[in-house]
């Protein structure tokens, strides 16, 4: 039988298979994802990225936990534990090539659920904060009938952002003492958020941060409400007077300790607030539409420039290449001249 | 673009508490260029086994010092191949009495290396064992 039939059977070591020749872009990895991409789209895509040690793999571990009670989940009239895959990303080391890849040793308690399929990669070089092959590991999952993918980034700092692009609901981790109100107002990783949370609240400095978190997002997500001062009231609108008939996703701040277990309810109930918002507002397809468009477009890149390097000589290419190295000509006039194919 | 590397789960089964060893082990495979899934303290076989399967590793290394490897190593190299993971490879660490080892190779143990072993050793007989195709 072959490898996506396989997997579309749900036969696990044919899924473990399908995985590593896909993160490795062997052809067999491609052949498979051509095949069960007609499959995709119907699992809900959550993100959690954050600082390293802010709690990520604690709580991928907690959410996993209560998607699989055996009862289902109350809120959501979802009666049966979902099945659960997850793609947890640790950096490859920049020298070596190798990879520790850890995020397993807090998932102790779901490695045993046959309902739960873990998988760690290593980023491979990729710098967005997940690895180049994320997404096709992530569709083969999808196709392999896990309703919740839970997709944790490398430990992120400030820019690791892709995850937005291909999540329909990020979780940013944070945890007390890790900046001031300065640090919540910089662009990058607050941003992405649909869902801040604040796991460790049960160390000192925790409410500070949820102050400075609060205030940030105020300031992002402009509500209409009423401000008073000095006894005078106004009713301030939304910053978005062309958007006031359509509902806005104002990003929740959840509290947690996800070590024990704190939170997690709440927690998951934002997260399913978020799944029906964006179905009511029709944002889930839009998001759709984006990330395709950039997988499309990552595809398209990457394929032009590969036949394109197999259309011209390596010597022509070196030549041009030692023309920009002796500052004869920029590298823009020398993609120029390679591209247009005149001597220059 | 294909790229491939070897990958290798590093695990600790049984109850004793001493994963200095598996880490530095875990430490220079990572430099060697392996991609090493760590699992930490107090693994089941059935953990193992089933970690070994979803992240399809060449290879498996187990730390025991506890003395019961007679007991655990028997039980994972059944499991995995009750998955049909047959091709991969098992190499053993810690404290292995010298007379268990030969059983230890005849059940289908990759490897066993006691303390002082070289860390240059085990990577030399991972690459050596492990899907041929794989060797970087």
């Amino acid at each position: 039988m072959d490898l996506a039939a396989a997997v579309l059977e749900g036969d696990r070591l044919a899924l473990a298979r399908c995985l590593t020749h896909v993160e490795n872009g062997a052809p067999e990895g491609r052949e498979a994802l051509n095949r069960l991409f007609p499959n995709t789209g119907r699992a809900h895509l959550i993100g959690i990225t954050g600082a390293p040690g802010t709690g990520k793999s604690s709580l991928v571990n907690q959410l996993a936990r209560y998607y699989r009670q055996p009862g289902g989940l109350e809120n959501s009239g979802r009666m049966r534990p979902l099945r659960i895959g997850i793609v947890a990303i640790d950096p490859t080391s920049p020298f070596t090539g190798g990879a520790i890849l850890g995020d397993r040793v807090r998932m102790r308690d779901i490695a045993g659920d046959p309902g739960v399929f873990i998988r760690s990669m290593a980023t491979r070089g990729s710098l967005g904060g997940l690895a180049n092959a994320t997404a096709g590991l992530v569709q083969v999952m999808d196709a392999a009938g896990f309703e919740v993918i839970l997709i944790e980034t490398v430990g992120a700092g400030q820019a690791e952002v892709d995850i937005a692009r291909l999540a329909h609901t990020t979780l940013v981790v944070e945890a007390p003492g890790l900046g001031d109100d300065i640090q919540a107002i910089k662009a990058g990783i607050l941003e992405i958020a649909d869902i801040l949370v604040i796991n460790k609240f049960d160390q000192p400095g925790a409410e500070a941060a949820e102050r400075a978190l609060r205030s940030m997002l105020k300031l992002a997500h402009p509500m209409p409400h009423v401000f008073r001062h000095h006894g005078q009231q106004e009713i301030v609108p939304s910053g978005y007077p062309d958007r006031e008939d359509k509902p806005l996703w104002m990003p929740p701040l959840q509290r947690s300790v996800a070590t024990e277990g704190v939170g997690i309810v709440e927690l998951a109930n934002a997260i399913e607030r978020h799944y029906q918002f964006l179905h009511d507002t029709g944002e889930w397809q839009q998001r759709e539409q984006a990330r395709l468009q950039a997988e499309l477009d990552a595809i398209l890149q990457e394929t032009l420039v590969e036949r394109w390097r197999s259309s011209v000589s390596e010597k022509r290419y070196d030549d041009v290449l030692a023309s920009i190295v002796a500052r004869d000509v920029s590298p823009w006039q020398a993609v120029k001249t390679l591209l247009d194919g005149d001597s220059g | 673009m294909s790229e491939r590397k070897i990958r290798v789960l590093v695990a600790k089964p049984g109850l004793d508490g001493h994963d200095r060893g598996a880490k530095v082990v875990a430490r220079a495979l990572r430099d060697a260029g392996m991609e090493v899934i760590y699992t930490g303290l107090r693994q089941t076989p059935e953990m193992i086994a089933e970690s070994a399967l979803q992240e399809d590793v060449d290879a498996v290394g187990l730390s025991i010092l506890s003395g019961a490897h007679m007991a655990l190593v028997p039980r994972i190299l059944d499991l995995l191949k009750a998955n049909g993971q047959t091709q991969v490879k098992v190499f053993l660490g810690g404290i292995i009495p010298d007379e268990d080892v030969p059983r230890l190779l005849e059940m289908g143990v990759a490897g066993v290396y006691g303390p002082g072993t070289l860390t240059d050793e085990i990577i030399r007989d991972i690459r050596r064992t492990v899907n041929p195709d794989l060797v970087q």
